[in-house]
């Protein structure tokens, strides 16, 4: 399958069509810019990202709490619940690649 | 007429007529099936709205002093069969270009088979429309035409005959133990209810019966996985929901299901099979409802399944999409995306925020039912457990499928936009995960119990916002900080390396053993017979002592020889 479809041609199979699906892998020199382009934008979208959190936590303090679980009666769980799960889970995925990880054609052999 | 027709059969037999038709009137033919079916669904829900409640059942066969149920509606039956009509429809606008009419017919009998089985008001009606989705769904993987496909899709169609011998067996055991073959609640008390228990958590992917369907989805055709992704997992969430509700086992189950693919999910690099893991982690919420049994939380898991249906077709979509004109879907190959599949890119956010449960979007609305009944039944651990699955949908199905294919960085890939009927389909499912989330009251409607349910409620509201983006915040830290695991080519073993390394490589020691000791004994035996037959050959071969010619006056001097022995002994 996708193992060995490296060029578009051979992804063909895979295809409603044919027509058009071959990929060209040089892009022009004429090409269009993008605004995500330039590198200062994507930290401007991640500290738009870390702003919003900052504002969310600080909302914290203007409304009353009616949770569904105890623990998210405190102030800000749910934020630090958030960012303590996204980086264990990134964290023991790394460990768990130390253990079930093999090459691309593992089962091919 | 056609009010009396079983629901499914229109799609199950209507495809029949596919091959005779070509170009234009052919894709008006199949958009016109699931069309009239969902028509057909939307008379009965309203010529019966009054006798919902109980179920009616519309058509009732009598064979060998059996009665089978045929047909029975009720409001449970009818979320499923509404939304496995729209995602036929959906999906079939995804499919019309491609030509081999086989795919057509396959995952029509396929999308019928399971509307049929959702409206089996019997144990034996449910059986046979079980393995026709089973035969019917494997044509769809093997229409990929690789040997990879068609490996796993011999394994996948092994373990779903598995599931229907199960099913049948439990059938069987259950009209001994009630003298029923009534589809209701079945519960775990009777080994009859613990087979069908099994048969449906096979389908159903429970831990450990999980890995066909990582296996073999995203080996399965660029449209052949869209409808994969509906038909089979969410007909074992509508049957443990008819006849499991409420079985606390499955709560735990199900947290299991929830947590367990994340993990795999974030070191995937087959996007593909990162949506398959991500299938199963949304069944994970699906089961955990069913398992607290109360009325919101299967109101919960009907519309998370509703939700869900569109908005994982919708991912499956734009993954195909791009497999279909970059030629690859794996990670560490793509990039840059967005400048060439700008209308692929969009829809595809839509369908990672909806599955993310940012407010405004389907997710939201239907997995907050679940945890909602999660948490009112006092089940605050599996709460907990399943606000740590949601920050992981972040991960995988909110971050990672949009961005490492359409953003990170730019492979060079420039390939052209969808074809027009893949954005006419994924557009369509934009929009009605979008519509979902702003005005769930249209989905709570159809639900099989009252909802007083209020999502949007402040707590709830900034509680969410928070999870999410202080999850996405992570990523954002993570990624700049270079502790994001970089996306690699590789195969990650999972619960399938038992049965396509273990226990074949076991079979072959065994086979390996056997077979040296059964060729020592060959040998023995063989050594043994080839000295007897030298020996006989030196004796009585041709140069052999008892074999040699003897000259004629040898032998008259030996006779000689022997009568003067005799003489002589005679005088003695």
């Amino acid at each position: 399958m996708q193992g060995d479809t490296e060029t578009p041609e051979t992804g063909v199979p895979h295809g409603p069509d044919t027509d058009g699906a071959a990929a060209t892998s040089a892009p022009t020199t004429d090409e269009r810019k993008y605004w995500l382009d330039q590198p200062g934008n994507v930290s401007k979208i991640y500290y738009g990202v870390v702003a919003v959190c900052l504002l969310l936590l600080g909302a914290d303090f203007f409304y009353d709490k009616h949770a569904e679980h105890p623990l998210e009666q405190y102030f800000g769980f749910s934020a630090f619940f958030g960012f303590v799960s996204y980086v264990f889970i990134v964290f023991a995925a790394k460990q768990l690649r130390k253990i079930v990880m093999r090459p691309e054609d593992y089962y091919d052999q | 007429m056609i009010s009396s027709l079983p629901p499914g059969w229109i799609l199950i037999f209507g495809s029949l007529l596919v091959p005779l038709l070509r170009g234009r009137l052919r894709s008006a033919y199949i958009l016109l099936l699931p069309a009239i079916g969902f028509g057909q669904l939307l008379w009965l829900q309203r010529s019966l709205s009054a006798q919902l409640e109980g179920g009616v059942v519309l058509l009732r066969v009598s064979t060998f002093g059996y009665s089978l149920d045929v047909v029975r509606v009720d409001r449970l039956s009818l979320v499923f069969g509404l939304i496995f009509y729209i995602a036929a429809f959906l999906g079939v606008i995804y499919a019309l270009r491609v030509k081999e009419s086989g795919q057509h017919v396959a995952a029509l009998v396929y999308a019928g088979s399971a509307i049929g089985a959702t409206f089996a008001g019997d144990l034996i009606t449910l059986f046979v429309y079980w393995e026709v989705l089973a035969v019917s769904s494997v044509f769809l993987i093997w229409a990929a035409r690789t040997e990879r496909s068609y490996k796993s899709g011999m394994r996948y169609l092994i373990i779903h005959v598995a599931s229907g011998v199960l099913l049948l067996a439990g059938t069987v055991a259950h009209y001994f133990d009630t003298g029923s073959i009534a589809f209701g609640h079945l519960g775990l008390d009777g080994l009859g209810g613990q087979l069908i228990f099994i048969a449906f958590g096979i389908k159903c992917a429970f831990p450990l019966l999980h890995n066909w369907l990582q296996d073999s989805y995203p080996e399965a055709t660029v449209t052949g996985t869209v409808f994969l992704s509906v038909f089979t997992t969410k007909l074992a969430v509508y049957a443990l929901a008819r006849g499991f509700a409420g079985v606390e086992i499955l709560i735990w189950i199900g947290v299991s299901m929830t947590i367990f693919p994340i993990f795999f999910a974030v070191i995937e690099n087959d996007l593909r099979r990162v949506l398959a893991y991500s299938l199963n982690n949304q069944l994970g919420f699906m089961v955990v409802g069913i398992g607290v049994g109360t009325e919101m939380a299967l109101n919960g898991t009907a519309a998370h399944a509703f939700a869900h249906i569109l908005y994982k077709s919708l991912l499956f979509m734009s993954m195909g999409a791009v497999l279909h004109r970059a030629g690859t879907i794996k990670a560490s190959e793509l990039g840059g995306l967005y400048k060439s599949m700008p209308w692929t890119t969009t829809c595809c956010i839509v369908g990672s925020l909806s599955i993310s449960g940012l407010p405004l979007f389907s997710g939201f609305v239907s997995k907050s039912m679940i945890l909602a009944g999660a948490a009112e039944a006092h089940y605050a651990f599996a709460y907990i457990l399943l606000l740590f699955a949601s920050a992981g949908v972040v991960d995988h199905s909110g971050i990672k499928i949009p961005f490492f294919a359409f953003f990170a960085h730019d492979s060079g890939i420039r390939c052209k936009e969808a074809p027009w009927n893949m954005r006419i389909a994924m557009g369509i499912t934009a929009l009605l995960c979008f519509l979902i989330g702003i005005f769930p009251r249209w989905l709570y409607a159809i639900l099989p119990y009252p909802v007083e349910y209020q999502p949007y409620g402040v707590t709830h509201l900034v509680g969410t916002l928070q999870l999410l983006l202080f999850a996405a915040l992570a990523f954002g830290l993570l990624y700049r900080s270079g502790f994001y695991p970089p996306e690699l080519r590789s195969t990650n073993l999972d619960s399938d390396w038992l049965y396509r390394r273990l226990f074949p490589s076991a079979w072959a020691s065994i086979t390996g053993i056997g077979g040296r000791a059964w060729a020592g004994l060959l040998e023995s035996a063989q050594s043994r017979i080839t000295a007897t037959i030298r020996s006989v050959h030196r004796h009585h071969g041709p140069a052999g002592f008892l074999e040699r010619t003897w000259p004629t006056g040898s032998m008259a001097l030996w006779v000689a020889v022997l009568l003067a022995l005799i003489l002589l002994l005679y005088y003695l």
